[in-house]
C-alpha cells in the first residue's frame, strides 16, 4: 500500500474532533490533568450540539472552578460560597425560558452549601446541577472533604481519615436521590475515554430533562486532584479507579420513570 | 480496499503534559516530546503516526482540549 502523507489527512474537511467554540481560548488555569477541565470542555460540547449557547446561564461556585466564567462563553453569575442552587433558583424563576446551571465542587456542594442543595433538590427547582467530587478541598491546599475517603491522607488528616474521629464520607448524590424534587440523578466519571463518552450522554440528559420542568437534574462527577493527592495525573487516574469508584459507584441513581 | 488512516494535531502551547492522551491511546501513537513548549510543559506529539486511525479517545480525554484529531478513508486498489 502507497504511503499517506500526513498533509493528505491534515485537511478541513477530514476533521472529526476539535476544540468547541463555546469554550473560550483562555488557557484554563487548572493543574494538569484536571477533570474540572474535562468537564467544562464536556459541558460546553453539549451546549454547542444543543444549540442553546444564547439560552444557558451557568452559575460559578467557590473552589477551583471559581473562574468558570472566563472558559465557558455562556452567561455566567459568581454565586457566594455554596449557595449557587440559591442564585439558581432565582434566575430560573425570573427567566424560565434559560437553561440554568450550577456547577460545584465537594467543598461547595457538600460542605458549606449542603442546605442550599438539599432545599433546592426538595423544592424540585428546574436546574441542573454538576457536582465535581474529588475527595479534597483542592483549591485551598487539600484540606479533608466530606467526601474524604476513609483512610485518605490529607494536609488535615496526615494519619489518614478517622471515622471515630472525623466521621464517615458523604454520598451526597444517593442523599438528593431519595427526595421527590429530584428527577435524574447520576454519578459519571472523566478519566477515561470510555467515561467521558458515558458522562456527555449523562449531561445531554440533564440540559434535556431541564426542559421538561420536573425538577432537579444532578449530575455528580467523580474526579481526581492530582495536586491534592499528590500524585501525577497518569497514578492519580490509577488510584481514582482503585479507590475512589468502589465507594463511589457509577451509574444513574435515578431515573426518569415517565 | 479502504483503510482509515487518523492523525492529531497538538496545540503545543496549550498542551500540559499530563500524559493522559498517551495511556488512552490504543495504538501507542502518542509520546511525550523532550523539548518544552513556553510553561515548561512537556507537550504531546505523534510518535508513530503510521499506527494512528482516527478514533478521538485522546482528543476526548484531553482536559485542555488542546487536541484536532483527523481521519480519512484511504482507497486503494490493490491486485
Amino acid at each position: 500500500m502507497a504511503e499517506v502523507d500526513l498533509k493528505d489527512i491534515i485537511a478541513e474537511e477530514n476533521v472529526v474532533y476539535k476544540k468547541t467554540k463555546v469554550l473560550t481560548d483562555k488557557p484554563m488555569h487548572y493543574c494538569p490533568g484536571c477533570g474540572h477541565s474535562t468537564l467544562h470542555r464536556i459541558i460546553a460540547e453539549v451546549i454547542e450540539e444543543m444549540g442553546i449557547q444564547d439560552k444557558t446561564i451557568g452559575i460559578a461556585p467557590v473552589g477551583c472552578a471559581v473562574f468558570m466564567y472566563d472558559y465557558i462563553d455562556v452567561d455566567s453569575q459568581e454565586a457566594a460560597h455554596g449557595r449557587a442552587p440559591a442564585l439558581a433558583t432565582a434566575i430560573k424563576r425570573l427567566l424560565p425560558d434559560r437553561y440554568v446551571f450550577t456547577y460545584q465542587g465537594d467543598g461547595d456542594l457538600a460542605a458549606i452549601g449542603t442546605a442550599e442543595t438539599i432545599h433546592a433538590c426538595n423544592r424540585g427547582e428546574n436546574i441542573t446541577m454538576f457536582f465535581v467530587n474529588n475527595g479534597i478541598y483542592g483549591m485551598t491546599g487539600g484540606q479533608m472533604a466530606p467526601t474524604t475517603l476513609e483512610g485518605m491522607r490529607t494536609s488535615t488528616t496526615p494519619y489518614g481519615r478517622d471515622y471515630h474521629l472525623m466521621g464517615h464520607p458523604i454520598k451526597i448524590t444517593d442523599l438528593v436521590a431519595q427526595l421527590p424534587g429530584t428527577y435524574y440523578v447520576t454519578r459519571q466519571a472523566v478519566h477515561t475515554a470510555n467515561y467521558v463518552r458515558k458522562t456527555k450522554k449523562a449531561v445531554r440528559k440533564a440540559f434535556e430533562y431541564q426542559a421538561r420542568g420536573k425538577g432537579v437534574s444532578f449530575v455528580e462527577v467523580v474526579s481526581n486532584c492530582n495536586s491534592g493527592w499528590k500524585m501525577p495525573p497518569v497514578q492519580a487516574v490509577k488510584w481514582l479507579d482503585e479507590n475512589m469508584l468502589p465507594y463511589y459507584p457509577l451509574g444513574d441513581i435515578k431515573v426518569p420513570q415517565d | 480496499m479502504a483503510k482509515v488512516k487518523g492523525a492529531i494535531v497538538v496545540d503545543t502551547e496549550r498542551c500540559k503534559g499530563c500524559e493522559l492522551c498517551v495511556i488512552s491511546c490504543p495504538t501507542q501513537v502518542i509520546a511525550m516530546s523532550r523539548k518544552v513548549n513556553s510553561k515548561g510543559y512537556h507537550y504531546a506529539y505523534m510518535e508513530n503516526p503510521d499506527a494512528c486511525n482516527g478514533c478521538t479517545n485522546c482528543a476526548i480525554v484531553c482536559p485542555d482540549g488542546v487536541i484536532t484529531v483527523y481521519r480519512k478513508k484511504i482507497v486503494t486498489t490493490e491486485v
